[in-house]
């Protein structure tokens, strides 16, 4: 732990006006707060398996919910007691805890497989597509929140804050029907659904070592038709799901850019004759970040949720698309995982967001 | 977030208190909007219109609606399904064969349910535990505020499902589909106001007028409700016009993923749209336009109306009504008791929706 904090100090984290001792302070301020932190990682998923377990539960076991009434009850209950549901509920709690430590998530009641084993394959699925809809709410979301501080109150300003409310305010799964409709159905300019056509897909998952996001595979095989393929049936969910976090950034930019815009620093810096473009670009525009960086961990939450939709929407099959499906079959020892999942994703996201805030911002260290 | 700072200055917060204006004027809504000016003034209205609008579709949908919402036939005979919108159906039949025009308006009764259910039920339980957990403080605020904390993490969407499948077990008539939904939702209000009133209890429960209630002997009953209660309540219209947004939103995506209610028992836009998506594939774009169309209206205007709020609480954000802005100045002279509402939507910046 020491290690790892110095280095982390080391990496120019610390304020230079910032005298050595101070400095060493500091530095052991930061070490205790890493730990806290990462310590309150565990409390955070066992309360949420923990809710998770008790509320799929109150409901009876998953076998009855999947297969009662198309079994007969004597075959029923057999079952049930084989699973072991029909122990006491404390008892199969612990067991379940136990078995998520050694990370056995149990085997789907609808299809018969390792539930860890699906998590992983359709995971990458949506790991790809969160990723590029970050990415569009960056492209899409940073430059026009400034744009709209720099011209506040003017109608650029009025329009881009509109454009960020309907962002809000477009359910994902509408934007995506309305894309669907307009660039797929009648300007066909871009796949209606899927994560790649079918021999693309065929020839990415014959790959040895392949990783399951299909960008990667694509760009291991080098072929450049499956790599244009594979980003063309990418374009309307990532615009369809990044658009929703693109507003949260366009408001976030833009009400802090006006709020540093207006602080101390930079009325000094203007006295000093800096032009206003410069106060704009480096001045008032960087501190506004931080912000980004910390509600970047909710946005995950918000995009995890929000994949769910998407993936219906597109027939992205990732974790989403099969969580749907599992519902459908009622499995819940499926459904169970990839909620579990989630709220370990979660967990580390807003760790890992945590660490990375409290190293470009001091003030963030308790 | 940065508001945060002059959050503490209560002693700040008199003079404007003192200056409220009486009687409808004071009212929270009616307030702000003589207070806005220019464009804010713009928003609010706007939002203010297209609420207005919902709600009275919402009333008088019986009288609006040209058929009922699970009406397939009339005397000339069954509608057929996806007809184009024509001049018995302005806007079109459904896969189903429903009359989109109806379903799109009766819906707005079915959104308002549960919003009036989710926001009543999260502010009592949520107004409870928060003026609890602030008031006693000790393990028991802290163990509120670790769930609360991890439950607000969590995708909202994941969350509503699982307690969907609780309660929705087979349930698809009006009032359970609608319990249902509402409860769902209420599970991922509850830590929002949670940690707001806890914030603001927090907040009061250091103030002289608390002290001296207890010195006399008041309960503690008597205290939370009197004298904390009333004054830790201020910002949430703001909390609750966001997160009616939200309810809607969250509905909209439950019945989207299939936890509706059946189209027997009531109009509900998100199943609307589910059974749409394969008719988009073939061109048929009305029925899903309108039902959507239908949610970004409503979350538009109740977003406009509580982003106005929200601005116009913050003395940043909020444009004045004579000479240039200089919030710099504006930020430390603040006499509007407004920062702990900006957290609150800051807090909910951060979070967005569906």
């Amino acid at each position: 732990m020491t290690t790892t904090t110095t280095e982390l100090t080391g990496g120019g984290a610390a304020p230079e006006a910032a005298p050595p001792a101070g400095r060493q302070r500091r530095s052991g301020g930061l070490g205790s707060y890493l730990l806290v932190r990462f310590l309150l990682i565990f409390p955070t998923i066992f309360i949420l398996v923990t809710t998770v377990f008790v509320l799929m539960r109150l409901t009876g076991d998953p076998i009855t919910a999947a297969l009662g009434g198309r079994l007969p009850a004597d075959e029923l209950a057999a079952r049930v007691s084989a699973a072991g549901y029909d122990r006491p509920i404390l008892v199969q709690y612990f067991e379940y805890l136990g078995q998520l430590v050694r990370g056995d998530f149990g085997t789907a009641i609808s299809d018969g497989r390792e539930v860890s084993d699906m998590l992983t394959s359709f995971g990458a699925a949506t790991l790809e597509l969160v990723f590029y809809a970050l990415l569009v709410a960056f492209v899409v979301g940073i430059p026009l929140g400034r744009l709209a501080a720099y011209l506040r109150d003017r109608w650029p300003d009025a329009l881009l804050r509109v454009f960020a409310i309907l962002c809000y305010a477009t359910p994902v799964f509408f934007a995506g029907l309305l894309l669907k409709l307009v660039f797929a159905v009648n300007l066909g300019w871009l796949p209606v659904a899927g994560r790649a056509s079918t021999g693309a897909e065929i020839q990415l998952q014959q790959q040895d070592s392949s990783t399951g996001i299909y960008l990667i595979d694509a760009l291991k095989l080098g072929d450049g038709e499956v790599i244009q393929d594979v980003l063309e049936h990418a374009v309307l969910p990532a615009i369809a799901l990044g658009l929703l976090t693109a507003g949260v950034f366009l408001r976030l930019v833009r009400t802090n850019v006006i709020g540093t815009l207006g602080s101390g620093y930079v009325e000094a810096a203007r006295s000093r004759g800096v032009s206003e473009r410069r106060l704009l670009r480096k001045h008032a525009y960087r501190p506004a970040l931080i912000p980004i960086v910390t509600v970047i961990g909710l946005q995950i939450a918000l995009l995890l949720g929000g994949a769910v939709l998407t993936e219906t929407t597109f027939e992205w099959k990732g974790l989403g698309f099969q969580l749907v499906q599992y519902l459908q079959a009622r499995d819940f020892v499926a459904v169970q995982g990839i909620v579990v999942l989630a709220a370990v994703i979660v967990a580390l996201v807003n760790f890992v967001v945590d660490v990375i805030a409290a190293l470009i911002d001091p003030r963030v260290r308790y | 977030m940065a508001t945060s700072t002059t959050a503490v200055d209560a002693p700040g917060a008199l003079p404007a208190a003192g200056r409220r204006p009486r009687g409808w004027r004071g009212l929270p809504v009616i307030r702000q909007l003589r207070q806005s000016v220019g464009l804010q003034r713009g928003m609010l209205v706007a939002g203010l219109v297209l609420t207005g609008i919902f709600l009275l579709t919402a009333i008088f949908a019986p009288l609006l609606a040209p058929y009922e919402f699970n009406q397939l036939r009339d005397p000339a005979g069954a509608f057929g399904a996806q007809q184009e919108p024509s001049s018995a159906h302005w806007l079109g039949t459904t896969v189903g064969g429903y009359d989109v025009l109806s379903r799109v308006i009766w819906g707005t009764r079915t959104a308002l349910y549960v919003i009036v259910a989710a926001v009543a039920m999260s502010i009592v339980i949520g107004v409870l535990l928060g003026l609890v957990a602030g008031y006693f403080g000790g393990w028991l605020d802290r163990v509120l505020v670790v769930v609360a904390d991890a439950i607000y993490a969590f995708p909202s969407l994941l969350l509503a499902i699982v307690v969907g499948i609780v309660l929705n077990g087979g349930e698809s008539s009006l009032k359970g589909g609608i319990m249902a939904a509402a409860l769902s939702i209420t599970v991922i209000f509850v830590p929002q106001y949670l940690r707001v009133v806890r914030a603001e209890t927090v907040r009061i429960k250091a103030e002289a007028y608390v002290e001296s209630a207890r010195v006399i002997g008041a309960s503690h009953w008597r205290i939370m409700s009197r004298h904390i209660f009333k004054n830790a309540t201020r910002t949430l219209p703001l909390i609750l016009t966001l997160n009616a947004s939200e309810a809607i939103l969250t509905l909209a995506g439950l019945g989207f993923l299939g936890f509706g209610i059946e189209p027997t028992a009531a109009a509900e836009w998100g199943y609307d749209l589910q059974k749409s998506l394969s008719d988009v594939t073939s061109g048929i774009w009305w029925t899903s336009l309108f039902p959507g169309l239908a949610i970004v209206l409503v979350v538009l205007g109740l977003t406009l109306v509580g982003e106005s709020l929200n601005d116009l609480a913050d003395p940043r954000l909020r444009t004045r009504r004579r000479g240039p802005a200089t919030p710099a100045d504006v930020a430390e002279t603040s006499v509007v008791p407004g920062s702990p509402a900006a957290d609150s939507a800051d807090l909910d910046h951060g979070k967005g929706s569906l």
